[in-house]
């Protein structure tokens, strides 16, 4: 190990710290980010949410069970640096096929280890997140710390423009099992299935899986597309994705999110709740250092039941700013941030976590089945739809 | 769902005596959930046989029952006491088949007493192997295909439908008791009867193998609203086939993608609200085939086990205390997490370290006990070592186990590799204490990770971690110790001791060397969260890293030394020490640190001292913390050898260390400096020399006199301590103890036969000397005292002999300064008093004696070494009391096939008990009852007894005739017996030929038996014992303790078995 390059992590605070490269040799520029899921790293790695942002896992192991082909949460890695204790170049598990070294070289992507995580992810902790450099190509830790000034941050930009698709398509793969892999829903089946139109702001596959498994067709659309054009599919109903950096910076979403409001069921997740609550004319704030694990609480507030949750994000809604419009849903117990929505008097419903889970527990992925029986009731019941089926769902949430 | 407000009592059972399998483990989740009920305001009544315990303190509970753990004494319990609860599932598993049994008698329901945490439905689902493996199947899980067997025949017909090899699992017994691997037919057919035999309902699973597969773990808790959260995910680098508390274990899963590890929660999740358990944690192990993947589900423990014990120490999260307050109504959100405060228990730790846990085994202690590992668990203790990768925390697990190993030594003997290989391979495919160290030489030769894998099924990731640590050893002997030296090689774990080894150095040259390049420890904290939130509970670790998290506060400071892993001879008596320590201390004042790295212990729950450091306790690591943390003083005497070890070389670096000066300690100890004080104080002592070498060994012994006690010096236990009777077995005992160590001379003892042997236990502050307890042992001098049984007060010793004793207690204590505890052992012979040894420290009575007298002997002594005045305490009397204590002794012979369960001068037992009564008689009896020795009331008593012992013969032969037993007695015996007038009927000796009295044992015609050895030890009589032990028939193995057995049946027989509170015994 004392043959590797040597790489640094500087913070736009002036902290730096002296570690070795791995990955991609080069610099790279982003809002340095703790997540504290021991599992999961290529998930991590690859969501598209994480654009912009330099990822430190408390974790102090990864590397440990290599790279495979099924674990990625989209088309290619979309953290722009990596940041770890020990980098385990040797995998050992029986889908690796790949090193997470090599991956992230073939990526382009510059990490870095042998740093003091700990440490780092403490000052964090009571500074902030903030902008950071990780460089093996300049040990000057005066000029990186420059260079992490000069990064312009993650408050009003758009990134989702960054990772969004360029064409509308159709995804038909489920859920993941452990004989069989991936699940392809038969033809026939998606025939029959209501079709919910997904808004991609950097989705994540598995909720595609996810939504797939649920017994939808799927059909994912840009993310600068119009009311208009969503509503010319006639879907059943509408997804809104997670994806990265600042909600208050997408106009064109929260247009698009208020001209469907209320005419179609609509399901939100991460920045897809966020969006929803800058639609209905709320505010979004930034975080001190975010929520990025696989441990948080949240608790359902009709049923007082707990999900330990999966999240992602640095921004959140302001419930406040929503009274009369939405209804807080779900709370997270660690910090008292709200966690979900529920719309009064109009078929929405959305959380700021991640129920598609992949890094993470499945104790929420009901939201799924609610969001296909609120598709079922609204025909019926209109805008009591949510309502209605929220009563029902009683005993079998989980 | 806050507290129920319908309780107001519960029941707690605890687990009885340390055994294999069940230790102190369920004293810390014990312990833990009686603190957390009664801040609850609930009335608490604890039933526990051991005295050890920190639960059983008085302070403790409301109401403390030392009493055998029997159907029939829980009965009487909850008959006077009326709890409207009972909470089974913190005491292990005796305390869970206790429930069972209470419940199914109908006793509970008799008295209104719930079961809590988990009812009967939910117990037996999961503890009843064929109703498990129904629900998995239910659910959709797979579990090993198997068959349920309650006789031999059955076990042909699932032998025809599996095919070997097959695991047997005997239901509802501990640690795996009777648990085997079958691989041929006649192994098989004898396996199964074992198993039987083993298991209280007489029932095995029998399984297809999935030995070699990966073996995880998850704690899981769930609460009444039916929230569920996995505290801790547990790898075994040991693959399936060895018991899970004799594996190496590894927190958290090391080798599992997210999907695959969500699999196995989401399985965990659907186990727990299958079987039912109400409330609580639960522990599932699952095994992965390591090609493919395929899960399949173990078994499920519906209780706080010791793994959960393990994961609250891993994490921070304390499942017991948790586990006891969801079982009286709160849900996992309404209860806060103590280390963060700010945030609920309702979520899942995330750790940013790894925790590595090695067990600890005595094999050696054992002479025929072999050295392989299986399903049926033999460590009896463990050590945990916390790290920030797996390899630094992997070799401070290797140093914390104190076998005297600091790193990845070779144990490979001077031989060509050729040969090493070929035994290697060997050793690495068969499980064993010392199998990881094999790997390792095995790896230095050049052996693949492929065939490391193929040969061991440990998986790859381990193995190349240890590839790793002896891959740069040659760079560590080489390499210029700079700073890039030690930053690079210290995270790894290395230790100065084995950097030292492996550069043919002294320590303490690397030590200064690495000081003095500035790489120095830095300390990070255990907080549950992985530093997202801030830690208010100081419960720290060392690592080679950046930045130290704990600087140490301004207070004035005492640090406690721990004890480490449990062993025989070493445990949770130590600890009890050490926990009182901590408490007395805290109260007076002062900031208390414990170093220790135990998992089990209670010491090392964050709760009770200001701050715990989870270290090894090597110099090293002590120093490191002594350093910085600049205490007032060191405690060392309260924490067994293992501190006491390093009393000289702390004091010596400038460490204050408190109480009783090393010194002394060492007068104590050193032999020749101990003569010269028992003869410049005119007291008496057994003939004895120090030898050094064979020739040294045979005149000495000559001059004392056979038989002779011999044994190296500086042990603890009594380890290789042993009685020899003539030159022919010096010779053999000599020549063996210079192999294993050549360094310390051997002490060679008159045996003083037939002495009686009396332990004293006292405190002093340096002015005055207060006698805490003076026990007589049952059996005679030459049997351990930590083996045999005792009676506090003396039951035969004239009121002159114990004025005696307690004079030349006091001339002791002050000859060596003593301010603390002090413990003599004493033999009286001849109506002379001998000392036998003098240890000026904690010793392994003093929690039995604080619970017979009702003084809290260590918080005083912790609070006298820390300046108080034992008259400022208020303790200057010797407390006497009126009722008489027994301590009863408990084996694991049982895990032992082959071994003889004879007692002898080295220390054999694990645990023990307390009996306690009015009369000597009827404590005797209740000790018997709770060391499960079960006192018959009518029958055969079979008798064997040597020349010497015959003319002890005669009360005991009458008195079990009197009470209406029938004798029977092979050819020497029985004649002596009829001499007596007695009737007995004869029978062969096994060498005489069947029908013989281990052929009448087997019928179960026999219900008692008397046997001492003669001494030549023959096979015949082994094969009594071990069948004896087998079949769980109560055996006594010396005249006395068949003397006292006999009155405690007499006791049984004639008086009215009660039950009483410690509380009651100790109202002033």
């Amino acid at each position: 190990m004392s043959t590797k390059r040597e790489a640094m992590l500087a913070l736009a605070d002036g902290r730096f710290f002296r570690g070795r490269a791995f990955g991609a040799i080069g610099e790279t520029v982003g809002e340095v980010v703790f997540n504290t899921a021991m599992t999961g790293y290529q998930e991590v790695l690859t969501d598209p949410s994480y654009k912009g942002q330099l990822v430190c896992m408390t974790y102090p192991e990864i590397g440990n069970v290599g790279i495979n082909a099924e674990d990625a949460e989209s088309r290619r890695v979309f953290v722009d640096g990596f940041i770890v204790k020990e980098y385990l170049e040797r995998p050992s598990n029986w889908r690796s096929q790949m090193t997470l070294g090599k991956y992230l070289e073939e990526a382009g992507v510059v990490g870095i280890e042998g740093i003091d995580t700990r440490a780092l992810v403490r000052h964090l902790r009571t500074h902030g997140a903030q902008e950071a450099v990780i460089s093996s190509i300049d040990s000057d830790s005066a000029a990186l710390v420059r260079k992490a000034k000069a990064s312009p941050g993650l408050v009003g930009r758009d990134l989702v423009k960054e990772v969004t698709c360029q064409e509308p398509y159709d995804w038909d793969v489920g859920d993941w099992e452990l004989a069989s892999g991936f699940r392809r829903a038969k033809k026939e089946t998606l025939r029959d299935a209501p079709l919910v139109v997904a808004l991609d702001y950097g989705i994540k596959l598995n909720i595609l899986r996810r939504l797939i498994s649920t017994g939808f067709r799927v059909k994912v659309l840009p993310a600068a597309s119009t009311a208009a054009q969503i509503l010319a599919y006639n879907p059943d109903g509408i997804f809104l994705s997670n994806g990265p950096a600042d909600p208050a910076a997408l106009p064109y979403a929260h247009r698009a999110v208020a001209g469907v409001l209320g005419k179609k069921p609509i399901f939100g997740i991460c920045l897809g709740h966020q969006i929803l609550g800058l639609a209905l004319g709320g505010k979004t704030y930034k975080l001190d250092f975010g929520h990025h694990g696989a441990n948080h609480p949240v608790m359902d507030l009709r049923t007082r039941r707990v999900e330990i949750t999966a999240q992602n994000h640095g921004f959140a809604v302001d419930s406040e700013s929503l009274k009369g419009r939405a209804e807080l849903s779900h709370l997270n117990l660690n910090d008292k941030t709200g966690e979900g929505l529920r719309g009064t008097g109009v078929p929405f419903f959305s959380v700021q976590y991640h129920p598609e889970a992949s890094p993470g527990p499945h104790d929420s992925s009901y939201l799924f089945m609610r969001f296909k029986r609120l598709i079922e009731a609204f025909p019926r019941f209109g805008a009591d739809a949510l309502d209605r089926i929220v009563a029902d769902e009683g005993a079998e949430l989980r | 769902m806050p507290l129920r407000k319908d309780l107001k009592s519960v029941l707690l059972i605890g687990s009885g005596p340390i055994v294999i399998g069940q230790a102190c483990e369920f004293d810390y989740s014990g312990t833990q959930a009686v603190k957390a009920l009664r801040e609850e305001g609930l009335r608490l009544i604890l039933v526990n046989s051991n005295p050890a315990t920190i639960m059983t303190d008085p302070e403790l509970a409301d109401r403390t029952y030392i009493e055998p753990m029997t159907l029939a004494t829980l009965t009487k319990i909850i008959e006077r006491e009326r709890p409207d609860a009972l909470l089974p599932t913190v005491g292990g598993q005796t305390a869970l088949n206790l429930a069972i049994e209470l419940a199914e008698a109908g006793v509970l329901d008799r008295f209104n007493c719930e079961l809590i945490g988990a009812r009967l439905p939910a117990i037996k689902k999961a503890e009843d192997r064929d109703l498990f493996k129904q629900a998995m199947l239910k659910i959709g899980l797979e579990v090993p295909r198997s068959a349920i067997a309650h006789s031999a025949a059955d076990a042909e017909r699932v032998l025809a439908g599996l095919g070997l090899p097959l695991i047997i699992r005997p239901s509802r017994t501990l640690g795996g008791t009777g648990g085997s691997i079958a691989r041929e037919l006649d192994d098989y057919r004898a396996k199964v009867a074992y198993g039987l035999e083993q298991s209280p309902s007489h029932e095995v699973l029998i399984e297809q193998s999935v030995e070699g597969w990966k073996e995880f773990e998850l704690e899981v808790m769930r609460d009444f609203a039916d929230n569920v959260v996995i505290v801790c995910s547990i790898e075994n680098l040991d693959p399936m086939g060895v018991h899970t508390g004799d594996s190496i274990t590894v927190a958290p899963a090391q080798t599992l993608t997210d999907k695959e590890y969500q699999l196995m929660r989401d399985a965990a999740l659907r186990i727990i609200r299958e079987i039912g358990v109400d409330t609580g944690g639960s522990n599932i192990q699952f095994a992965i085939e390591p090609t493919t993947g395929r899960m399949v589900v173990i078994e499920m423990n519906p209780r706080v086990s010791r793994s959960s014990a393990l994961a609250s120490k891993a994490t921070g999260f304390p499942i017991a205390k948790i586990a006891a307050r969801l079982a009286v109504g709160y849900r996992l959100d309404e209860i806060p997490n103590d280390i963060t405060r700010m945030t609920p228990a309702c979520f899942e730790p995330t750790i940013d370290y790894v925790v590595t846990k090695i067990p600890r085994f005595t094999f050696e202690k054992f002479r025929g006990a072999i050295d392989e590992l299986g399903p049926q668990m033999k460590s009896v203790g463990e050590a945990m070592a916390i790290g920030r990768t797996f390899k630094e925390s992997l070799q401070k697990a290797l140093r914390s186990l104190e076998i005297g190993s600091s790193g990845f030594e070779s144990r490979l003997p001077e031989q060509s590799r050729a040969q090493s290989f070929a035994e290697l391979r060997k050793l690495i495919a068969m499980p064993s204490s010392y199998r990881l160290y094999h790997l390792a030489d095995a790896l230095r030769l050049g052996m693949s990770r492929e065939e490391a894998f193929d040969l061991s099924k440990i998986d790859g990731w381990f193995i190349d971690a240890v590839a790793d640590i002896v891959g740069v050893e040659q760079r560590v002997a080489k390499e210029p110790m700079g700073e890039a030296f030690f930053r690079e090689f210290k995270p790894m774990g290395y230790s100065d001791r084995r950097i030292a080894e492996l550069r043919a150095t002294e320590e303490s040259s690397i030590a200064s060397q690495r000081r003095a390049a500035g790489v120095l420890p830095v300390y990070k904290s255990v907080d549950t969260c992985g530093a997202e939130f801030e830690a208010f509970t100081p419960y720290l670790y060392s690592t080679y890293e950046g930045e130290d998290e704990a600087p140490p506060t301004a207070r004035k400071k005492v640090m406690i030394l721990g004890g480490g892993p449990n062993r025989i001879g070493q445990g949770i008596e130590f600890d009890y020490c050490c926990v009182h320590a901590s408490l007395a201390l805290k109260e007076g004042g002062f900031e208390t640190i414990i170093v220790n790295c135990n998992p089990e212990t209670v010491s090392t729950d964050y709760d009770i001292s200001d701050r715990l450091y989870f270290e090894p306790l090597t110099f090293e690591d002590v120093i490191a913390i002594a350093e910085r943390e600049k205490p007032f003083g060191v405690i060392v005497q309260f924490g067994g050898q293992t501190p006491l070890k390093l009393a000289l070389p702390l004091a010596r670096a400038g460490v204050p260390i408190l109480g009783t000066t090393p010194d002394a300690i060492d007068r104590a100890e050193d032999r020749e400096r101990f003569n010269e004080m028992v003869s410049r104080l005119g007291l008496k002592q057994p003939h004895g020399i120090l030898a050094r070498g064979l020739d040294d060994a045979i005149t000495g012994a000559a001059k004392v006199g056979y038989p002779v006690l011999i044994r190296p010096s500086y042990v603890l236990g009594g380890r290789a301590m042993e009685v020899i009777p003539n030159e022919e077995e010096l010779r053999r005992y000599v020549t063996l103890a210079l192999q294993t160590s050549e360094r310390h001379p051997l002490l060679i003892d008159r045996y003083l036969q037939g002495a009686t042997e009396v332990d004293v236990d006292a405190i002093s502050d340096g002015e005055i000397v207060v006698i805490g307890g003076i026990m007589e042992h049952v059996e005679h001098a030459g049997v351990h005292s930590g083996d045999s049984a005792c009676a506090l007060p003396p039951t035969t010793l004239s009121a002159e002999l114990q004025q005696e004793l307690i004079r030349q207690t006091r001339m002791l204590a002050c000859e060596l300064g003593v301010v603390g505890l002090m413990n003599i052992q004493y033999a009286i012979f001849g109506g002379e008093v001998f000392i036998l040894e003098v240890n000026p420290r904690a010793s392994r009575t003093i929690p039995f004696v604080s619970k017979a007298i009702g003084v809290p002997l260590a918080k005083y002594a912790a609070l006298v070494m820390a300046g108080k005045k034992l008259s400022e305490i208020g303790f200057t009397t010797e407390r006497v009391p009126s009722h008489v204590a027994v301590k009863e002794s408990v084996f694991p012979f049982g895990r032992f096939p082959g071994v003889d369960t004879i007692l002898g001068p080295e220390m054999k037992s694990t645990g023990e008990v307390m009996g306690i009564d009015a009369t000597f008689a009827m404590a005797f009896a209740k000790a018997s009852l709770a060391a499960s020795s079960n006192l018959p009331d009518s029958g055969l008593v079979f008798i064997s007894v040597r020349d010497d012992d015959k003319q002890y013969l005669e009360p005991i032969a009458h008195g079990l005739v009197q009470m209406g037993f029938d004798l029977i007695a092979t050819d020497g015996t029985s004649r002596h017996i009829r001499s007596l007038g007695l009737r007995c009927e004869n029978v062969n000796k096994v060498l005489q030929g069947s029908p013989h009295i281990v052929d009448a044992m087997k019928q179960g015609r026999i219900a008692m038996v008397i046997n001492t050895p003669d001494a030549s030890g023959t096979q015949d009589s082994f094969s009594i014992r071990r069948t004896a032990l087998e079949l769980r028939l109560p055996y006594f193995t010396t005249m006395a303790g068949a003397k006292a057995a006999v009155e405690g049946i007499r006791a049984l027989k004639t008086q009215p078995f009660e039950v009483r509170a410690l509380q009651d015994y100790h109202r002033a």
